[in-house]
Parts: structure tokens; C-alpha cells; sequence
């Protein structure tokens, strides 16, 4: 029996390779032919495994995927000492024929491959984009029918264990900017927190805040009037906040130090005229759904009014004070569907000018209620006096509303009614979409 | 000479102590936790804290910050809580980027290096948790409000309770050696204890599975593998995007047709649309909390589940008769 099973094998290893390699059969009686034979397939299916490999990592090599793990072929390294000649999870391509001479020889890398592992420390990269559109008449301050005046670029990671960074380059109709482009220390000795480099001025609520997350479409009256236009009055410095440690309510003291050339409020010619804000902020929780904000600034540095052909002759300087104060109510459970928040700001500035010092004042006064989870409606009361010139005021009224059809996107509509100090009354409505693609990091309370 | 230089030693020490004594009493709470020798702990949900208790006992102090009946992806990045990072030796956040919203702001403005993502006290309880959804192929917003990491509410299912105890034990055994035996001890046994409730549990369910549910938002996808329930649909049309009419009504139309019998809804989404569905189909809507604190009474892990296999049971033994 068990020779007659062996007797078969024989038979079968005989008949197949009869049909495999019939030019070189012998008689398989032959033990010596056999042998021979048996090191022939070996020699064979060597071949065809190396050759398999071959193209098994060619096709991996072309997905972008690493080799598969090829089996060794005579005279080839062994696996080991192959992997250490050409690392294996770079994707590599063939050099076309011919390219070989004078050019680096084996394979090369491919650059642009979604899965290469160096992307993962691109940054927090995000586009928002701000359009606005205006109808109705406003002979002072009137802004284009219909424009995209800013896209906001944000780029954002973590640079080493010890800071992180933030730009937020803007796109505007006039060119580009770097709206904000600071370090940040976040766990420096003695509780402190340090950025660097251009930042808003941390001045009052509104200041801080970028234009998407403003309640409406424009900017408060004072803010155009007192802190230097639409854009935010920001600059190139140092900023330090601390923690005041109490047992009640959380206190933040924040110290600036900047070149001294912000907006149009500060212009330093020297590199002594820095200007310098400070800023405390008081938070409490009122109860889990309601919390109160409380703040006051202070801004110091000089002004452009004495400056004569780039000589600041006149040495005056300008002044700030604000006082802020929010209020948010957002009950826990349906914090999707409703919430207000109500706030105000007050400034004062006194500018010393060639005519005289000009004490000027101005607030806003606003109120927004979330009514369902994609709306939200508003008001705003302006009011406020001009910088170079405190006898005159402007007075302004708004409402708003607000859709978002996602966490993405949002569409508004604003009626504003100004009254401005020399013209017209204006009554405008804008309109405004907004939205974000990619990945923009959460912004701060 | 010699009687200056001692008063201006004496000044001089006078001053060194003034103002060490100013430090020690700008920072009472920090001190009073690192005399206690307790670790403070802060979870970014009360699930998270719930497990850290059971882990940690009475060697450690737990704060939570999103309440249990609040949508966790919607938090506010109040101050309050950036005193609390402040003073943490360890934050424990659930990942998957449920917490992209608003944790990130809180953790920069802590001033703590040891909660700083990838620091010594940052722990993402995820990283050994089975997830769900992980999504393959291309992922876009235009899916709504998508998690590409995968789903991030896994915690409702207590095999991954049991990994993410470990992972915390893991974790304060590295902050606190020499409590290594308590920890360990306290993990043996609460693995013990959620062994035998999960068989309690799961012999609940049993006799519904396979039972076809809706629910309004994806966040019971772990839940609904391990108790057996099939979940043929969401209230929302996509993650994140509030329900429009096309959607309710084909989803109307879709539960008939599956004969589906319950609609479990997360505590904090309005009930409006749920119950208009709940009257079209004639399912039972159910508030199911997803979280510790979701109502009153659950004040642990164990009574998460306690108290959504009763309601769940309860419901379907009334609507299935078995």
C-alpha cells in the first residue's frame, strides 16, 4: 500500500513535468535524471518568485503604497540589507530608460503623494471669506454695491514644545496683509502668557474679535471714529497677560508693548515712541446658563498731528481709555437653539493736536438673540464723537439678522441708519455671506 | 560696618520672605491640592470624569467641564474653566475631535505646560477605545459636520469603558508611582464589577436584538453594536445639519416600511420633529441620555447604563410584547 502510494507521487511528479517542461523530460525511472530535474523546478520557481516580487513592488511602488515583502532571490541582498539600502515606506518610480546617465541612478522619490508622511506638520490650514454687498445712499462713508473686501488665510500649529503660531493673513482689494502673525508661549514660568509679533491690540471686546465673528456686518461707530477705521487697530509687539489669582472670579492683566503704529490712532518716528496698552478682564459665572464680563483698557503712544516731513516735531501723543462689559445667557441644555448676549463699550480719547487737545467719547450698545438654532436677530446703538475733532458726533442704528445654514456658512442682512455729523442722513442695507473651508481653530471666549 | 551690613541682611532676608510669603498666598489652591498629595484631574465630560473617579478613589480630585444634558460638541470655552486647566495635573479629553470646538482655546490659554497637548498630563482616551465610523474614502463638509477620526461618542459601550479605565490607570500610574497598587487594585475591581453588569445588561436587551431604531444624532453607534440594536436611521439628515421636511418625511416613510419602534433622543435636542415622527410611525420616543449627568440620577458610569437599558427595555417590552 505504501509503496504503491509512492509509486504514484512519482508518476504525478513525472506527468507534470512531462507537461511543464516536455523538451527535458527524461525517463523518470533515472534517479540521477530526477535529481536533476527536481533542482531544474527549484531553479525555476526561484525564477518566477523572483520575478513575481519584482513586479509586486513596481506595483506597489506605482499606488504609493511600500513594497510588499519580496523574497529573496539568489544573488540578490537579503531582505534586511535591501530595506537598509532603500528605505521602504518611500514610494519610489523606475527611471525611465535613458535618464540614467549623468542623473542619479535607482529609483526616486515622488514628491506630491497625499499619504507622504510630511504633510502631517502642514498647518491648521482655513480660507474665510467675507463678501458684502450695500444698497441705499450714504454720501459719507460709502462702501462699493457689492465686494469682497477681505479673505482671511489662517495657518495654525503647534511650532515645538514650547509655543505655537498663528497668522492670519487678509486678502483685501488692496493687496494683502498680515492681519495678525504671533508666537505664543502658552506655559511660561510664573503663569505667564506671552505672544509676539503683529496682533490686535488688546483694546476694549470688539478690538480683539476677527471680522467673522462680529455679531454684524460693519464695525460700532466708535470703533471707525476713536480706534483708527474699519480695520482693527493692531501692531507689531509684545503682549504678556497673567492670571490674578483670588478666590472669586477669574481676573487677566495684560500688558502690550508695540512699535507705536497702529491704524491712524499711533504713529512713533523714533524708535523710542512705542506704544503700550493694558488691559484687566474680569469673568464670573452668574449661574451654569449666565456669566458677566467685565474689562477696562488703556492705550498710550504717540500721534501723526506734529509729524513734519517724517520729524515728529510736535511730540503729541494720544490716549485711550475703555471700559467693556458683556453679558451671555445661554441655557445648557438647549444651547444649540438659544442664547443673548448683550454688550457694550465705552472710549475715551484725548488727542493732543496743533489746535488744542481734543477729548472725545463714543460707545455701542448691542444686543443678539438666537431665536432658533440656525437665526439670530439684533440691535446696535451708536454714538460717538471724532477724534481730530470732538464737536462733532455721529449717531447710528441697527438691526440685524442672521441665517446659518451650517456651522460653515452664514448669510445676514443689516439695516444701519446713520447720522452723520456733516451730511445726509444714511439709510443702507447690507448683506453679507460668509464661510469657512478647512480647518480653522476655535477662536477664544 | 558690621551693623550695616547685618541690616542689610536682615532687609534683605525681611524682603526674601515678604515675598515668598506674597507667592504663597498668590497660589493657596495650587498648594493646598500638593500638600494633600492628591492629583487634580480634569475631564472634558462627566463620563470621562466618571471613569477617572472609579480608577483614581480618593488619591485624585475630579472636575469635569461639559455637564452630562449638554451637547458636548457645543461647549462654551468659558474662563471659569481655564482656571480649572490651570491648576490640572491631568486632563483627560475623549478625542476624535469632539472637543475641536472649544478645548484647544482653553488649553492655550492655561498656562500649563503639563496639559499642553502631548505633555506629560494630556490624555486622549480614544487611543485604545474601539471607534466606530471611521470613515473611508473621501471626506467632505458636505457630508455635515463629519468626524474624519471616527466617531467619538464610543464611551457607551463598557468594553470601552473598561479600555479607557485602563488607559487612565496607565496614566496615573505614571504621575503617581507609588499609588501604582491602589490604582491597580481599583481598575481589577471596577473591571469586576462593569463584567458582571454588562451580562446584566446585554441579558436585558437580548430579547430585542436585531430591533430597528432611529436615532436623531450618531451618537450611539457602539451602544447599539454591543446591545444588538439596529439602527436604520437618523432624525438629522446628516451630522450636525438640523432636520429638514424632505428628510423627516422619507424617514417617516422608511420607518414604516422597517416597522421601526423606538426614537432615541440625546437630552439636548429639541423634541419638536422627534415627535412628530413619533406620532406619523407610532414609534415611542425615548430621551436617552448618552452621557454621566444626562439626568439627575445617573451619578456614575454603572447608572448610565442602568438607566438606558431600563428605558430601552421598557419601551420595546411594551411596543414588541416580548
Amino acid at each position: 500500500m505504501f509503496v504503491s502510494r509512492r509509486g504514484a507521487r512519482a508518476a504525478l511528479v513525472a506527468a507534470s513535468v512531462a507537461i511543464a517542461i516536455p523538451c527535458t523530460a527524461q525517463p523518470a525511472q533515472d534517479p540521477a535524471a530526477a535529481q536533476v530535474l527536481r533542482s531544474e523546478i527549484d531553479q525555476l520557481k526561484q525564477d518566477f518568485n523572483a520575478r513575481l516580487s519584482a513586479l509586486e513592488s513596481r506595483l506597489s511602488a506605482l499606488e504609493g503604497a511600500p513594497p510588499a515583502g519580496a523574497a529573496p532571490a539568489p544573488g540578490t541582498p537579503a531582505p534586511a540589507e535591501a530595506a537598509a539600502a532603500a528605505p521602504a515606506s518611500t514610494p519610489t518610480a523606475q527611471v525611465p530608460p535613458g535618464a540614467e546617465a549623468g542623473g542619479p541612478s535607482g529609483a526616486l522619490p515622488v514628491y506630491g503623494n497625499a499619504a507622504a508622511g510630511s504633510k502631517v506638520f502642514n498647518p491648521d490650514m482655513a480660507a474665510i471669506g467675507n463678501f458684502v454687498g450695500a444698497a441705499g445712499r450714504n454720501t459719507v462713508d460709502p462702501l462699493p454695491a457689492l465686494a469682497l473686501p477681505e479673505t482671511e488665510l489662517s495657518l495654525q500649529a503647534i511650532v515645538d514644545p514650547y509655543a505655537r503660531a498663528d497668522f492670519f493673513l487678509s486678502f483685501g482689494e488692496e493687496g494683502v496683509g498680515v492681519e495678525e502673525g504671533y508666537l505664543t508661549f502658552p506655559a511660561l514660568p510664573g503663569g505667564l502668557l506671552m505672544k509676539v509679533g503683529r496682533q490686535y491690540q488688546a483694546f476694549g471686546k470688539a478690538n480683539t474679535l476677527h471680522s467673522h465673528v462680529l455679531p454684524w456686518a460693519d464695525r460700532p461707530l466708535v470703533t471707525t471714529n476713536l480706534l483708527g477705521g474699519e480695520e482693527p487697530l493692531a501692531d507689531a509687539g509684545i503682549s504678556v497677560a497673567r492670571l490674578i489669582p483670588n478666590p472669586w472670579i477669574f481676573l487677566e492683566a495684560t500688558g502690550q508693548v508695540s512699535r507705536g503704529s497702529g491704524n491712524d490712532v499711533f504713529q512713533g518716528t523714533e524708535r523710542s515712541d512705542l506704544s503700550y496698552v493694558g488691559h484687566v478682564h474680569g469673568y464670573h459665572d452668574l449661574s451654569e446658563s449666565a456669566n458677566i464680563d467685565l474689562g477696562t483698557s488703556y492705550a498710550f503712544g504717540h500721534n501723526s498731528s506734529g509729524v513734519v516731513n517724517g520729524v515728529d516735531q510736535g511730540r503729541f501723543t494720544t490716549s485711550l481709555v475703555g471700559i467693556d462689559a458683556t453679558f451671555r445667557w445661554r441655557p445648557l441644555q438647549r444651547a444649540i437653539y438659544h442664547s443673548f448676549l448683550g454688550r457694550s463699550e465705552v472710549i475715551w480719547s484725548r488727542r493732543d493736536q496743533p489746535n488744542g487737545q481734543q477729548d472725545a467719547n463714543g460707545f455701542y450698545i448691542s444686543g443678539d438673540y438666537q431665536f432658533a438654532r440656525r437665526w439670530f436677530g439684533g440691535v446696535r446703538f451708536d454714538h460717538s464723537e471724532r477724534a481730530f475733532d470732538a464737536s462733532v458726533h455721529d449717531t447710528g442704528q441697527s438691526l440685524v439678522v442672521t441665517y446659518w445654514p451650517s456651522e460653515f456658512s452664514q448669510v445676514r442682512g443689516q439695516y444701519r441708519r446713520t447720522t452723520y455729523a456733516e451730511g445726509p442722513t444714511a439709510n443702507e442695507f447690507l448683506f453679507q455671506f460668509q464661510f469657512a473651508i478647512g480647518a480653522h481653530g476655535a477662536h477664544p471666549f | 560696618m558690621g551693623a550695616s551690613k547685618d541690616a542689610v541682611k536682615g532687609f534683605l532676608m525681611s524682603t526674601v520672605k515678604r515675598v515668598l510669603l506674597l507667592c504663597l498666598l498668590m497660589f493657596p489652591l495650587a498648594n493646598l491640592a500638593h500638600a494633600q498629595g492628591k492629583l487634580n484631574v480634569v475631564a472634558s465630560t462627566e463620563d470621562l470624569g466618571a471613569i477617572a473617579t472609579e480608577v483614581g478613589g480618593d488619591r485624585i480630585t475630579v472636575e469635569s467641564i461639559a455637564r452630562g444634558y449638554q451637547d458636548p460638541h457645543f461647549v462654551e470655552a468659558k474662563p471659569s474653566f481655564i482656571l480649572k486647566l490651570q491648576k490640572a495635573d491631568l486632563l483627560i479629553v475623549v478625542g476624535r475631535e469632539l472637543e475641536i470646538g472649544w478645548l484647544p482655546p482653553l488649553i492655550n490659554q492655561s498656562r500649563n505646560a503639563k496639559v499642553q497637548v502631548g505633555g506629560p498630563g494630556y490624555l486622549d482616551a480614544s487611543m485604545q477605545a474601539r471607534i466606530l465610523d471611521l470613515p473611508t474614502g473621501q471626506v467632505t463638509r458636505a457630508m455635515g459636520d463629519v468626524h474624519p477620526l471616527g466617531n467619538p461618542h464610543y464611551w457607551l459601550d463598557p468594553e470601552n469603558g473598561k479600555l479607557i479605565a485602563k488607559s487612565i490607570a496607565a496614566k496615573l500610574e505614571e504621575l503617581r508611582p507609588n499609588d501604582k497598587a491602589v490604582f491597580e487594585q481599583r481598575l481589577a475591581d471596577f473591571t469586576t464589577r462593569l463584567d458582571a453588569a454588562e451580562k446584566r445588561w446585554l441579558a436585558q436587551l437580548a430579547p430585542y436584538k436585531g430591533v430597528k431604531v432611529v436615532t436623531y444624532h450618531r451618537s450611539y453607534p457602539n451602544f447599539a453594536e454591543r446591545f444588538g440594536l439596529d439602527v436604520i436611521g437618523y432624525v438629522e439628515p446628516r451630522p450636525g445639519i438640523p432636520p429638514t421636511p424632505q428628510h423627516t418625511l422619507d424617514l417617516i416613510g422608511e420607518m414604516k416600511r422597517q416597522n421601526v419602534k423606538a426614537v432615541m433622543v440625546e437630552p439636548y435636542f429639541d423634541l419638536k420633529t422627534p415627535n412628530a415622527i413619533g406620532r406619523e410611525t407610532g414609534a415611542q420616543v425615548l430621551v436617552v441620555p448618552p452621557s454621566v449627568g444626562g439626568v439627575k440620577e445617573i451619578t456614575d458610569y454603572f447608572k448610565l447604563f442602568d438607566y438606558d437599558v431600563n428605558l430601552i427595555a421598557n419601551a420595546l417590552k411594551q411596543s414588541t410584547g416580548k
